[in-house]
């Protein structure tokens, strides 16, 4: 059996956060005495990752899917458990667990703001230690993959948001890393630039059999990249499975959207005890479980006079946003 | 830790000296600001106040202007920068790179270093037009031995900041506890007056201090006033060498405490 190249063993985090009530009085009182109160932000999770895959982190705001990544590429010590990235402890920063890794963070950067990209990208090469000449090959074939040849001379802060982030993701590849952690790499992006971004580390991945954890707000994202996915709630591992499984799990059912020939089938159809989703003239969409599609689609077909049927799945957004709510899976 | 070689600190000098360049108006201002020696001097000789410690105009002059010299290739500011950018989170990407990101603002001074050096040499050439009589070309032994002194300095300070920027981990104004070594920098350092003219009772523990290194005596050195060079050089070295373990001691134990807040 394949060994898995992330191991997380009963790891947690805590942070200690001082808190103070509103007003003067609170103020006064936070000044001569500060309350610290330990947080406990990620509880005693497990999970392991093979090679080569890519694994979406899913959670809403605070769950703790950044810490999570944070800990992974070794930013921040974890309190309690195991933890070991390429058989290294991240923690530990070893310069060949460093070369083999890299983070993007959406919204931090690390290219130089008053230079062009290329001298970032230079720098970076000599702190890997990597020779001018592959720095060069480097950097013309990844900035031929994400398509900013063009932007390569021009001060990173004359770019628009889409050409930095690209930048970015090659300043942060330069050294062919062999893990790379994406904490919301296409926030902020147009919908174009998102996607060419979600392509190029399709290629990336195909290509080099790199291993990546992402966290994306953007369902897309998480969609086209990930077969398997990890929800987070509130420092909790609730699901860690296949996507479409979690999809089938979560949404037991299909929406069917009836175009009635007459607005006498509508209101008819409309009012015969079926949970609907939606209903526009005579477009009428209609919630069923997926066991029971066949025998109410016959009864609906036998009973009404129907112009035209569409099944749909429910949005991945909407499935997944009920689970960033409740928490469960 | 460190991992540095000469490719890696080549190619961040290079880079950092290209966007120090960016800001050259700032640079310049900052140059020019510089010249509070030029004021004490003036103070100095107005009042004949030289006459005290037995030093001429002219090696007073020489003393003020070498002082300015060194301030110029000495200043440190990381504890700021470094604040800043623990807050922000904006070391967060450094400090995942194979080479400790404290080099990064090391090269940073120096190339601020270098672009500071053509305005401060058009300081010092108005200085002579104005005091001709205070023109003196240093021998090359030195001249050598000053940047060399200069240089132990600045490495003084930046040490002594960057140990008080990693307190940043602990607390979030790591800048604070800078300010309070303001005052002694200012007045013990010789920027203000020449540590001789100082009284004994002050001489006799100053010197212990790594205060009168810092501008005090390379100034002397530069400008060929008496000091006495084997104990000035032993005492820069035994303060790099009682600063470097602690700077290194901080740094690992800081770094456990990162939140890496705002990212």
């Amino acid at each position: 059996m394949e060994e898995n190249i992330i191991q997380v063993e009963n790891l947690s985090k805590s942070f200690d956060i001082s808190s103070k009530e509103p007003g003067l009085k609170g103020t006064l009182k936070h000044f001569f005495k500060r309350e610290k109160k330990s947080i406990e932000v990620i509880k005693n999770i497990n999970f392991g990752i093979k090679k080569g895959e890519i694994v979406g982190f899913l959670g809403a705001n605070g769950a703790g899917k950044t810490t999570i990544l944070k800990m992974l590429c070794g930013l921040i010590y974890p309190s309690q458990g195991k933890l070991s990235v390429a058989g290294n402890l991240p923690y530990k920063r070893r310069s060949n667990f460093l070369k083999n890794i890299t983070l993007i963070m959406g919204q931090k950067q690390q290219l130089i703001w008053d230079l062009p990209p290329i001298e970032s990208f230079y720098l970076n090469a000599a702190i890997y230690d990597i020779e001018k000449f592959e720095a060069k090959k480097r950097i013309k074939k990844l900035s031929d993959m994400l398509e900013i040849e063009k932007e390569l001379y021009i001060p990173v802060r004359k770019l628009s948001l889409g050409q930095r982030m690209k930048s970015e993701l090659l300043a942060a590849l330069i050294h062919k890393p062999n893990i790379l952690f994406l904490d919301e790499p296409t926030l902020g992006l147009d919908i174009n630039a998102q996607r060419n971004l979600r392509k190029f580390l399709q290629i990336y991945n195909k290509e080099t059999d790199a291993t990546i954890c992402l966290t994306s707000h953007y369902m897309k994202d998480i969609t086209s990249l990930c077969k398997r996915v990890i929800c987070i709630h509130e420092g909790c591992i609730t699901y860690d499975g296949k996507l479409e499984k979690l999809l089938k799990k979560i949404s037991p059912v299909k929406d069917i959207l009836f175009i009635c020939r007459t607005d006498k089938d509508a209101k008819e159809l409309s009012n015969s005890g079926f949970i609907i989703k939606n209903k526009n003239q005579n477009e009428i969409t209609i919630t069923i479980k997926k066991e029971a599609i066949k025998s109410t689609l016959k009864m609906i077909l036998n009973k009404f006079d129907i112009e035209d049927l569409y099944i749909n799945e429910p949005p991945v957004d909407e499935i997944i946003g009920n689970i960033l709510v409740k928490g469960k899976v | 830790m460190f991992n540095l070689n000469k490719n890696k600190l080549i190619t961040l000098l290079k880079v950092q000296y290209s966007n120090m360049l960016e800001y050259r108006v700032e640079i310049a201002l900052w140059a020019i600001s510089g010249i509070i020696p030029f004021f004490m001097l003036n103070i100095w000789t107005n009042n004949n106040l030289n006459e005290s410690i037995n030093l001429s105009n002219v090696m007073l002059s020489r003393y003020f202007l070498s002082a300015f010299f060194v301030r110029q290739f000495s200043v440190v500011w990381v504890v700021f920068t470094f604040e800043e950018d623990a807050l922000l989170g904006k070391i967060s990407p450094y400090l995942i790179q194979p080479l400790n990101p404290f080099f990064r603002y090391f090269a940073q001074h120096i190339a601020e270093q270098i672009t500071r050096f053509p305005f401060a040499l058009i300081i010092a050439l108005i200085f002579f037009l104005i005091n001709p009589e205070s023109l003196w070309i240093p021998s090359l032994g030195l001249f050598l031995l000053s940047c060399l002194s200069t240089f132990f300095s600045f490495l003084i300070q930046f040490l002594i900041q960057s140990i008080i920027a990693c307190f940043c981990f602990w607390t979030e104004k790591a800048s604070s506890i800078e300010r309070l070594l303001f005052i002694p920098t200012l007045f013990l350092s010789g920027l203000l007056a020449p540590v001789i003219s100082f009284p004994e009772y002050v001489k006799s523990w100053i010197y212990i201090t790594p205060f009168p290194y810092l501008i005090d005596f390379p100034a002397n050195i530069l400008s060929g006033n008496n000091t006495n060079i084997i104990s000035g050089f032993f005492m820069q070295i035994f303060w790099i060498s009682i600063l470097f373990p602690i700077f290194k001691r901080t740094w690992s134990m800081g770094t456990k405490k990162y939140t890496a807040m705002g990212s």
